[in-house]
């Protein structure tokens, strides 16, 4: 009994073999050239998890980005779980994909998995978190020097001349780095507005409460603070109180949902938003390039948006963030 | 009288105050070199700031003293917020209720740890490592990995408000668990069980104080002082936040051992508690106003915890 549902394994298998081929076959008589034409292409998405609606947004546009390019998209969700995410890994490879795109539970724990693909030859992308241990193609991530930049520029805006503070993230983190150098480029680019003061707060709303009024203690002109994540932000606005948003700007970054009625509620002026659905579209169109044989960049920034009181509705319906800080 | 005062030298009298000869020393020195770190307003913010922490710590004096140690107050302080935030914000309960319930969830956490630690037989680094991310889990699991909001005003009033316009309220709530800490341990059975128990656990059983409930009761009262601290956390933030007192009981372990505690058992005071989280609340604070480099904050804060207990060591060794 055991034998035969062992055949018949094999004979499924190999039919899969078959239908992959063709399908392979498929693709190369069509191939025109053209970018993004994915027709007949299989690709895997492991997405972290379902269950927080930034993925979903980053499923949906991965989804609609292979059904564009005519390219077959199978997902899994790994609800977060790094060992459920090898088992799926492992899967894909076995089935053979074109193309696998990982968006990692945890950047460590999914390397054996990608060590797997790469010993297959199937190309990895990474998604919104990098990968250690396994050779990934591409990282496609926001752009987080970007954001900081725009972030700057609004508080510059909004304060117009005088003096901002900036809380910092968890010091040497990825994130902070680059929030902060982007914030750093948009202060030296001018001469109105002069940063006074700059501290760590952990990316934690208590922290971002207490190095607010110590920070207000040492310089109470300051006209805003950009706090490197929404948190932080809440924290500023906790320890401002009346003030929030009015005689000091706030300018945050992520938006969290209670940072979007923070703004809505005017204590806060503007947070940066990801753009979710544009790293899984990115992530598609690159897997298919690299199945062409085409060379991606080994990373590939995501433009992120400003989100300020009148653009802030359009993001209230769920669209969140909670990677990254 | 002429010859005691002579022969205390100036350096001595550094050694003989311990913990507050160096927050004097700290004061000193934050004064000189910030023009607003000296003034009542930027005082009592150092306060408010270190209340919570200091609350934590008052719960680990006794734990430390009878010999312990609670890793899990961190985590317990966020699961009683989150607890006390999912009660009032999300299933509707009464003030009193909620708080009840907030409270009830720190002292229970505590109590399981003095469990595993009795019946279970294992060590208290061991059970209340375990309750650090059990207790983490739950918060994360009742949240949904969620801020909870909003706080009934009342509570705001607790994290926000003052009395005679300058004392903020989270500085009263620190003094009243002080003033408790130190009833405990001075004037009560409890308290002198704790340095019993720290001192010599195996004389303690031998000269009949049951150690067994002593041990139940001492994980039971931090728990209950991580919730409190749970609570006036929420209250600062006016939200309940699942990451709250995210490593916390670093601080608070810190606090209590820069206080003169030793982690051997059997030695601390609540007022050393105080000391000690005021050197690390003054320091945070300082480096703040002056703008330091965050990554040489971390190398500071650092240096000055090892040189606290390092003087206060060394004024111990010479005693003896």
């Amino acid at each position: 009994m055991r034998k035969r549902i062992a055949f018949l394994l094999a004979g499924l298998l190999a039919l899969a073999f078959v239908l992959a081929a063709c399908g392979n076959g498929g693709q190369d008589e069509e191939g025109n050239g053209e970018e993004g034409d994915g027709e007949g292409v299989r690709l895997a998405l492991s997405v972290s998890t379902l269950s927080n609606p930034f993925f979903v947004t980053l499923r949906d546009g991965a989804q609609q980005a292979a059904d564009e390019a005519g390219a077959e998209l199978q997902v899994s969700d790994a609800q977060d779980d790094a060992s459920q995410q090898q088992n799926d890994i492992e899967n894909f490879v076995t089935q053979q994909f074109d193309a696998i795109l990982v968006n990692p539970v945890d950047s460590e724990a999914v390397g054996p998995a990608i060590q797997q693909a790469n010993q297959a030859d199937i190309p990895v992308l990474a998604l919104d978190r990098g990968a250690e241990g396994g050779e990934v193609a591409t990282l496609i991530a926001s752009d987080n020097v970007q954001g900081g930049e725009l972030a700057g520029e609004e508080l510059i805006e909004l304060v117009g001349s005088g003096s901002v503070a900036q809380l910092e993230g968890i010091p040497g983190t990825s994130a902070s780095r680059d929030r902060g150098q982007g914030f750093q480029q948009a202060i030296e680019s001018q001469d109105e507005v002069e940063l006074v003061a700059s501290q760590a707060a952990g990316f934690d709303r208590g922290q971002g409460l207490n190095v607010t009024q110590n920070i207000l203690q040492a310089n109470p002109d300051i006209g805003g603070i950009f706090a490197q994540n929404d948190e932080m932000a809440l924290g500023a606005v906790q320890a401002l109180g009346d003030r929030a948003g009015g005689d000091v700007k706030i300018v945050g970054f992520d938006a969290v949902d209670d940072a979007l009625q923070a703004i809505q509620d005017g204590q806060m002026n503007a947070t940066i938003a990801q753009q979710p659905d544009q790293i899984g579209s990115l992530g598609v169109e690159n897997g298919i390039s690299l199945i062409e044989g085409e060379d991606v960049p080994e990373e590939i920034p995501v433009e992120v948006q400003l989100v300020t009181e009148e653009n802030v509705s359009e993001f209230m319906d769920g669209e969140e963030e909670t990677n990254g800080g | 009288m002429s010859s005691v005062l002579q022969r205390i030298r100036p350096g001595e009298l550094l050694a003989r105050g311990g913990p507050l000869a160096g927050l004097v020393l700290l004061v000193a020195v934050m004064s000189f070199l910030s023009p607003v770190f000296f003034t009542t307003n930027n005082l009592f913010n150092v306060g408010t700031q270190i209340a919570v922490i200091a609350i934590l710590a008052f719960g680990q004096t006794f734990v430390i003293v009878s010999g312990g140690i609670d890793l899990s107050v961190g985590s317990v302080l966020g699961l009683s917020g989150i607890v006390f935030g999912w009660a009032t914000a999300v299933a509707g309960f009464s003030l009193p209720a909620a708080l009840a319930l907030g409270l009830g969830a720190g002292a229970a956490a505590g109590l399981t740890n003095g469990l595993l630690i009795t019946l279970g037989n294992l060590p208290p680094f061991i059970a209340t490592l375990a309750m650090l991310s059990a207790a983490r889990g739950l918060a994360l699991v009742i949240s949904g990995g969620q801020p909870l909001n909003p706080i009934p005003p009342a509570i705001q009033t607790l994290g926000g408000g003052d009395i005679f316009g300058v004392v903020p309220l989270p500085v009263v709530l620190m003094l009243v668990m002080w003033a408790i800490t130190i009833g405990v341990l001075r004037s009560t059975y409890p308290g002198r069980c704790m340095y019993a128990i720290g001192g010599n656990e195996e004389a303690s059983r031998l000269s009949g104080i049951n150690v067994f409930n002593q041990k139940l009761f001492i994980y039971t009262l931090s728990g209950f002082f991580a919730a409190v601290a749970g609570i006036l956390y929420t209250a600062r933030l006016a939200s309940a936040q699942p990451q709250a007192g995210f490593t916390f009981e670093l601080d608070a372990i810190a606090a209590v051992v820069i206080g003169g505690a030793s982690l051997s058992g059997g030695v601390g005071s609540a007022s050393g508690t105080l000391v000690g989280a005021l050197i690390l609340g003054v320091l945070r604070n300082g480096l703040n106003l002056l703008n330091v480099s965050p990554f040489w904050q971390q190398v500071v804060i650092g240096a000055v915890i090892a040189l606290a207990v390092m003087t206060d060591t060394l004024r111990r060794r010479r005693k003896g």
